[in-house]
C-alpha cells in the first residue's frame, strides 16, 4: 500500500524516477514536460534523490548524454515532448541501436507549425520506427506505474531496448488526480539495480555503436527485432508480477465491454476513460459498442488485436496522429495485423483531437453515426474520416 | 459527479484553488480531477480552472461544459464577453462571485447567487498585494460553505499542506470567507 496523493501527471512521472533510484537524468525543459526536471532538481535539492541531473543546451545534447551515461551502467531517465523529441531523433536511433535501456517521457504534444502545445501523438508517432518500445498512459497512475514497469522491461537481458511512455500533454502532464504513490522498500524489491550485460569499464574496453559495414549491419538489426519481439513476453511478465506486488492491473491491449459488441473503438491514451463512459452512454440507448485501449504500441499486440477484431462488425479506430498522404498510424499497423486473418471486420480511421482540440461525448456519437452507417452498407466508402473539423474556417480551399 | 468551473485572473491563484479543492476531496475518500484551460496563463489575463468530484473514479478527460457551479475571482470578468463565465451553467447551479455586493445586485436566472468580499479578506490577511491580492484561499472557503462538497476541516488542511508561503494566514482566510459569505 502506497500513498494517496493528488499529483499532475508530470509530478507521477518524476516520482517514479526517484522510486526507480535513477542514477542520471539528463534534460532540456520543454513544455509541457518542464515540470519533470524541475521536480528532479528539486528531489536532489531536498536530498531526497541521490542522481545527476545534466541540464544539457538542447534535447539533442539530453538524449546524447542519456546514451553515455547507459552505456557506462547508469540508470538514465528524461523527459521532453513535440519538438524536443524531434530534436532527439537522431539520437533516438542510436540508443536503441546500442542496445541502452534509456526510459523517456513523453508530453505526447503536437508538432509545428503552426505551433502548438496541446496534446495529440504526433511527436512520438513519428518515432514509431526508432527501435524504442512504446507506452501510452491513460490516467496519472498509469502514467506512474508504466515508468516503473519501464525500466524493468528495458533492462531485462532478453530485451535491452529503450523504452518511451507517453502521456497526454495538459490533459495527463498539469490534471491534478489521484495517485497510488507505491512505497520505496516495494519498487526496490520489484525493479533492483541495473546490471548491465555489458558496460563500458577502462578495465575491459569495449566499443559501442561501432562502424557496421553491409558485412555486420543486418545482423545487428536483426538482434534489434528479435529483441522487440522478446519483449512481448516480458511486458506480460513484468505486468504480472507488477499485479501480483501492487494490485494494479495493466494488459497490452484492455477490453471494456466487447464481448457482444458490433462497433468496437480502438484507443491510446487519456480519451481511452473516456471512450469507455461513451460506451456506457451509447449502450443505454441500445447501440452495442466497446472499447478497447492500446497501452503498449512498440512492440505492437498483433496478436491481441486479431483476438478483438474476431468480436466486432466494425473497428472505430481513433489515431491523434495522421500520415499524411496514408492514414493515422494506428489505422495502418492495425490493418497491417489484420492483412493475413481471413475474416476481419470493417476498419475506419477516425483523425480526432489533433493540436489539443478537446475529445467529447459527441464526437463519439458522430464516429458512432458513421460506424452504424457502414454496418448497415456493409462495405466501407471512405475509410478515413476528420472527425469535429471546423468546416466553416476551410471554405475557400487549401 | 459534481463539475465546477473556476474563472480568475492570471495570478489570482484560480488554477490552484481548484487543485487545492481537489486534493481536499480526495482526502475525504472521494475521487477528484482539477485542470486548467491549458496555456493561456498570463497574468491579468483571464483564466479558467475545472474541478471535478465523484464517488467513483472519474474516466472522463474532457474540459467542463456545463458546470453544476460557476465561481468568479473577478467581478470584472462578468463583462468580458469571451471569459463567458455564464456559459453552459446548469439550470438551478450555483454562482459564487468575489465581490462586496449583495447576492440580489445578480440576476443569473434560477441560479442561485452567492458573493463573498475575497478581496478584503486577502488584504486583511496579507495575501498578494492590494493591488493584487491572492484571493483564491478566501474562494475556497466560500466554495466549501455553499457547495458543502468538501468539509472545512479538509480544506483547511489542504490549503496548510499546498501553501508555498504564508500558510496560517491562508487557513485563515479560508475560515473568514467562509464565516462572511452572503447568500447562504
Amino acid at each position: 500500500m502506497g500513498v494517496k496523493q493528488v499529483v499532475k501527471g508530470n509530478f507521477a512521472t518524476a516520482v517514479a524516477a526517484k522510486l526507480a533510484r535513477v542514477d542520471v537524468v539528463p534534460a532540456y525543459p520543454i513544455t509541457p514536460s518542464t515540470l519533470f526536471p524541475e521536480q528532479i532538481s528539486q528531489y536532489i535539492a531536498n536530498g531526497e534523490m541521490d542522481a545527476e541531473l545534466l541540464l544539457t543546451e538542447s534535447e539533442h545534447s539530453a538524449m546524447s548524454a542519456a546514451i553515455g551515461a547507459s552505456a557506462a551502467g547508469a540508470r538514465v531517465a528524461t523527459a521532453t515532448a513535440s519538438q524536443g523529441l524531434k530534436l532527439m531523433s537522431e539520437m533516438l536511433f542510436i540508443a536503441s541501436g546500442m542496445r541502452l535501456p534509456i526510459v523517456a517521457a513523453i508530453g505526447n504534444r503536437a508538432l509545428s507549425a503552426p505551433i502548438n502545445i496541446w496534446c495529440d501523438h504526433s511527436d512520438t508517432m513519428a518515432e514509431r520506427d526508432s527501435g524504442w518500445m512504446q507506452f501510452y498512459a491513460e490516467n496519472n497512475q498509469a502514467a506512474l506505474d508504466l515508468m516503473l514497469m519501464a525500466f524493468k522491461i528495458a533492462e531485462d537481458h532478453r530485451v535491452l531496448l529503450p523504452a518511451m511512455v507517453g502521456l497526454d500533454a495538459f490533459v495527463l502532464t498539469h490534471t491534478m488526480e489521484g495517485v497510488d504513490v507505491p512505497l520505496q522498500e516495494e519498487v526496490d524489491e520489484f525493479l533492483p539495480q541495473y546490471k548491465p550485460l555489458y558496460t563500458l569499464d577502462v578495465k575491459n574496453p569495449m566499443t559501442f555503436g561501432s562502424f557496421g559495414t553491409p558485412a555486420h549491419y543486418m545482423e545487428f538489426k536483426y538482434q534489434q527485432w528479435e529483441a522487440m519481439n522478446n519483449a512481448r513476453k516480458v511486458i506480460d511478465e513484468v505486468f504480472k508480477e507488477f499485479e501480483e506486488k501492487f494490485g494494479r492491473k495493466y494488459e497490452q491491449v484492455s477490453e471494456y465491454r466487447t464481448d457482444d459488441a458490433d462497433i468496437i473503438f480502438i484507443t491510446m491514451g487519456s480519451v481511452s476513460g473516456t471512450a469507455r463512459a461513451a460506451v456506457d452512454r451509447l449502450r443505454e440507448k441500445g447501440i452495442k459498442v466497446g472499447a478497447a485501449k492500446i497501452v503498449v504500441f512498440r512492440p505492437f499486440p498483433h496478436e491481441r488485436i486479431r483476438e478483438i477484431a474476431k468480436k466486432a462488425k466494425v473497428l472505430a479506430i481513433l489515431d491523434r496522429a495522421v500520415s499524411f498522404g496514408m492514414s493515422g498510424p494506428v489505422f495502418a499497423d492495425i490493418s497491417g495485423s489484420l492483412i493475413n486473418e481471413e475474416k476481419r471486420p470493417m476498419l475506419l480511421d477516425f483523425i480526432i483531437g489533433l493540436g489539443g482540440r478537446d475529445i467529447t461525448f459527441r464526437d463519439f456519437d458522430e464516429m458512432t453515426e458513421i460506424s452504424m452507417k457502414t454496418l448497415e452498407a456493409g462495405k466501407v466508402e471512405e475509410p478515413v474520416h476528420w472527425i469535429n473539423l471546423r468546416k466553416e474556417l476551410l471554405e475557400g480551399g487549401a | 459527479m459534481y463539475e465546477a468551473r473556476f474563472h480568475g485572473r492570471g495570478g489570482q491563484g484560480a488554477v490552484t484553488a481548484a487543485n487545492i479543492l481537489a486534493a481536499a476531496a480526495y482526502s475525504e475518500g472521494k475521487y477528484s480531477q482539477a485542470f486548467p484551460i491549458f496555456g493561456v496563463e498570463r497574468r491579468g489575463a483571464p483564466v479558467a480552472a475545472f474541478l471535478r468530484i465523484d464517488e467513483k473514479p472519474i474516466d472522463i478527460k474532457f474540459q467542463i461544459y456545463e458546470p453544476d457551479a460557476v465561481i468568479i475571482q473577478d467581478p470584472s470578468l462578468l463583462d468580458v464577453k469571451e471569459a463567458n463565465v455564464r456559459g453552459g451553467l446548469k439550470s438551478g447551479g450555483t454562482v459564487i462571485i468575489n465581490t462586496k455586493k449583495d447576492p440580489s445586485n445578480f440576476d443569473f436566472g434560477d441560479a442561485k447567487v452567492y458573493t463573498v468580499d475575497a478581496t478584503e479578506i486577502a488584504i486583511e490577511n496579507g495575501l498578494g498585494t492590494k493591488t493584487n491580492p491572492i484571493v483564491n484561499t478566501a474562494i475556497i472557503g466560500a466554495f466549501v460553505r455553499v457547495t458543502g462538497k468538501v468539509s472545512l476541516d479538509a480544506a483547511v488542511k489542504a490549503v496548510y499542506e499546498l501553501s508555498p508561503a504564508k500558510r496560517d494566514q491562508n487557513v485563515a482566510a479560508v475560515k473568514q470567507a467562509y464565516e462572511s459569505v452572503k447568500g447562504v
